[in-house]
């Protein structure tokens, strides 16, 4: 077994690799077999039908749930079954669909907690935070980053929904995980939001691993160095955008339907 | 540069002339206030409000809502006064002043052992499990008379070993400093507490628990930090009140205590810091001072409780905190009309409730001796229709007339309000 877990990740490593994974909630089986190897400081776009598993796919790399079987490594060691908070000490964090942040904390403090693991404060007593000053600065960092510095002391509650969205990604990126999975980031958001939050996102992942789950499929098109295709549980396809367009499989199943609707919405206009 | 990242920082003025102002006000309490019962209340006041702040490191910081703290702080009581027993026969050697801390560590134990149990669970289950951890320690308590004394409890005489620079214990004001210093250092360590990164991952736990897992914290470790944390202080609250009363009965441990511990510190408000404060200090005044006004005490604190949960969740330090931004944007003196018409007429509704209730707590409990009841200096007659209608009267008149004066101050206050907002909006425009 090439699963040593003390070995570095070499270049012939996949950042993150899932091999026949399964999952089943009682009888139904929602993922089925899926094998998926994405390289370093690849972009990845998960598309597909709703329901296909695409969320469930992010929970079960996240770690919320352990697959029945097949296994998931993240730079060649064995995460399946671990807990999220030991997958993200490795170096792999996520975002939510519906926004996960903590509103009766500040802006400022929300991407502050996100940090604090990752700089070696772990349940951390005898230390001020004021007096923290690589996690503070950091944390300002972030705030520049995501656009957010003018709304640094603001309860999180209280920000609009694009600004809890950025703060979703924020909180996300804060502890320097190597490989970044966004649940649907541009979820709610208008057209030109969209458009604008992507480029936020191209910037505040440079270099990183990314997996993403996105509906505009202009958008996925742009940002995505390959695309899966997942329906009813399977990966069907995955490639770079041109192949993917063009496998008769995903237009048969997905795509065919999905940019004719796109562009009926778009001749509508 | 550092220093600019939080709203306080260490050296900030403003904290300085605070934390001064509460050494003073703990330093010459004492002096204003001079008699056997309000320095004993005092002394009482300092115990509670550690024990309160404790709590509210469970609650307000970390969103656990627990049903057995009195488990912590009691048998921080029981385990001093043991000590305190020793001490007296020679056995055990620590001075009387750092009881409390046999009393923390007493505190911090049990914590350590119940809760690895409890806070394996959040929310409604882990009110469950303290709930039921209260209940045992209190069920044992009863059956263990060795340990906690059964119905009369353990005994001790503070004044033991050799004085320390003459402070023997025996004034009740030597007791009061020793609390005095003790409530000092505690809510000063608490307060701090608030200001690390265990304290602030708390705070995260509280609002979001599954985001928590998802930056690298385990929090069931988070939690149970805490709650060792909230037990070792609860028992340093514990040990000075064993000291204070050099008694310990099992009603320490139970679940009436806990229950008064909840409601005080929510009734301060457990979403800022200083709010339990406020509810320690309430919490001793209706203990000692109500409960001995009226028989019905519990039913008004009931009342209050209830009112306070559905108008005013934040209890009182966020009543005072919402005044305190009025008052920053120039608002508040528009709102003395409405507060005085709010304080009148909802005086008036208590007034003839208050009558009613006296009377149906004297039917209730008194009847043999007579059906005179005295209420506030005038004679009410439980037999007679005017004093049942009279009160009456003046309840559902003063409720009629609050209600008209709490709508007028309700659209006052958001109009107040909403201009606010817009100001803050445009502050940050500029």
């Amino acid at each position: 077994m090439s699963t040593t877990p003390y070995t570095s990740a070499s270049h012939d490593t996949p950042a993150l690799e899932l091999r026949g994974v399964c999952k089943r909630f009682g009888k139904t089986e929602i993922i089925r077999g899926v094998d998926l190897a994405v390289r370093a400081g690849e972009r990845v776009a998960v598309i597909g039908p709703n329901g296909a598993g695409k969320s469930t796919l992010f929970n079960l790399i996240s770690g919320r749930f352990a697959p029945t079987s097949g296994e998931i490594l993240l730079g060649g060691r064995r995460i399946d079954g671990k807990k999220p908070f030991e997958i993200n000490r490795m170096g792999l964090a996520r975002s939510f669909q519906i926004t996960n942040i903590f509103p009766k904390l500040s802006v400022f403090e929300n991407l502050r907690c996100g940090v604090l693991w990752s700089l070696g404060y772990r349940y951390t007593l005898f230390k001020f935070l004021a007096d923290l000053d690589d996690a503070n600065e950091r944390t300002e960092d972030l705030l520049e980053r995501i656009g957010l510095t003018k709304k640094r002391d603001t309860l999180a509650m209280n920000l609009t929904y694009a600004e809890q969205r950025a703060l979703e990604i924020g909180i996300t990126i804060a502890g320097g995980a190597q490989v970044i999975l966004l649940d649907e980031p541009t979820a709610g958001m208008s057209k030109s939001e969209t458009r604008r939050f992507i480029e936020l996102i191209r910037e505040v992942t440079e270099g990183k691993t990314l997996l993403t789950v996105e509906h505009d499929m202009g958008v996925v098109f742009g940002l995505a160095d390959r695309i899966a295709v997942v329906v009813y549980g399977e990966v069907i396809a995955f490639d770079t955008p041109e192949a993917v367009k063009a496998n008769p499989r995903v237009q048969e199943a997905y795509l065919g339907s999905v940019l004719a609707e796109q562009q009926a919405a778009e001749a509508a206009h | 540069m550092s220093k600019a990242y939080d709203q306080f920082t260490p050296y900030n003025v403003g904290r300085w002339v605070v934390w001064t102002l509460f050494a003073l006000v703990l330093l010459v309490a004492p002096k204003l206030f001079t008699s056997n019962l309000s320095i004993s209340m005092l002394a009482q006041m300092g115990i509670a409000i550690i024990a309160c702040l404790s709590y509210n490191l469970l609650l307000g910081q970390g969103g656990m809502l627990s049903f057995g703290h009195a488990v912590y702080s009691g048998l921080g009581s029981y385990v001093a006064i043991h000590a305190l027993l020793m001490v007296g026969q020679g056995t055990l050697a620590v001075p009387v002043s750092l009881l409390p801390m046999v009393g923390g560590l007493a505190g911090l134990f049990f914590a350590m052992l119940f809760g690895y149990v409890t806070t394996k669970k959040a929310g409604t289950p882990f009110a469950m499990i303290t709930l039921g951890v209260g209940e045992l320690v209190f069920a044992l308590s009863l059956m263990f008379s060795d340990f906690f004394g059964g119905e009369a409890g353990i005994t001790a005489n503070r004044v033991v070993g050799e004085p320390v620079f003459g402070i023997t214990y025996g004034p009740a004001v030597q007791v009061y400093y020793l609390i005095a210093v003790y409530t000092f250092v505690c809510v000063a360590a608490m307060f701090a507490f608030t200001r690390t990164p265990l304290g602030r991952i708390l705070n995260a736990v509280r609002d979001n628990p599954e985001r928590v897992e998802f930056i690298g914290y385990n929090t069931q470790v988070v939690r149970y930090l805490a709650f060792m944390i909230s037990g070792f202080f609860a028992g340093i609250a514990g040990g000075l009140a064993a000291i204070q009363f050099e008694i310990v009965t099992a009603e320490v441990v139970g679940p009436l205590r806990s229950g008064a511990y909840l409601l005080f510190t929510f009734l301060g408000g457990a979403t800022f810091f200083f709010g339990p404060i406020i509810g320690g200090v309430l919490m001793v005044l209706a203990l000692v001072l109500l409960s001995e006004l009226t028989k019905a005490w519990l039913l008004y604190l009931g009342l209050v409780f209830m009112f306070m949960v559905m108008y005013a969740p934040g209890g009182i330090a966020s009543l005072i905190m919402m005044n305190l931004r009025v008052a920053a944007f120039g608002r508040l003196r528009e709102l003395w009309v409405s507060y005085l018409a709010l304080g009148g007429t909802g005086l008036v509704a208590l007034l003839g409730a208050g009558g009613i209730i006296e009377m149906i707590y004297h039917l209730q409990l008194n009847a043999a001796i007579g059906p005179q009841v005295q209420y506030l200096g005038a004679t009410l007659d439980t037999g007679s229709a005017q004093s049942w209608f009279g009160s009456a009267f003046v309840m559902l008149t003063g409720i009629g007339l609050f209600e008209v004066a709490r709508r007028r101050f309700r659209e006052h206050w958001s109009d107040i309000q909403v201009d606010i907002e817009k100001e803050i909006k445009r502050r940050e425009m500029a």
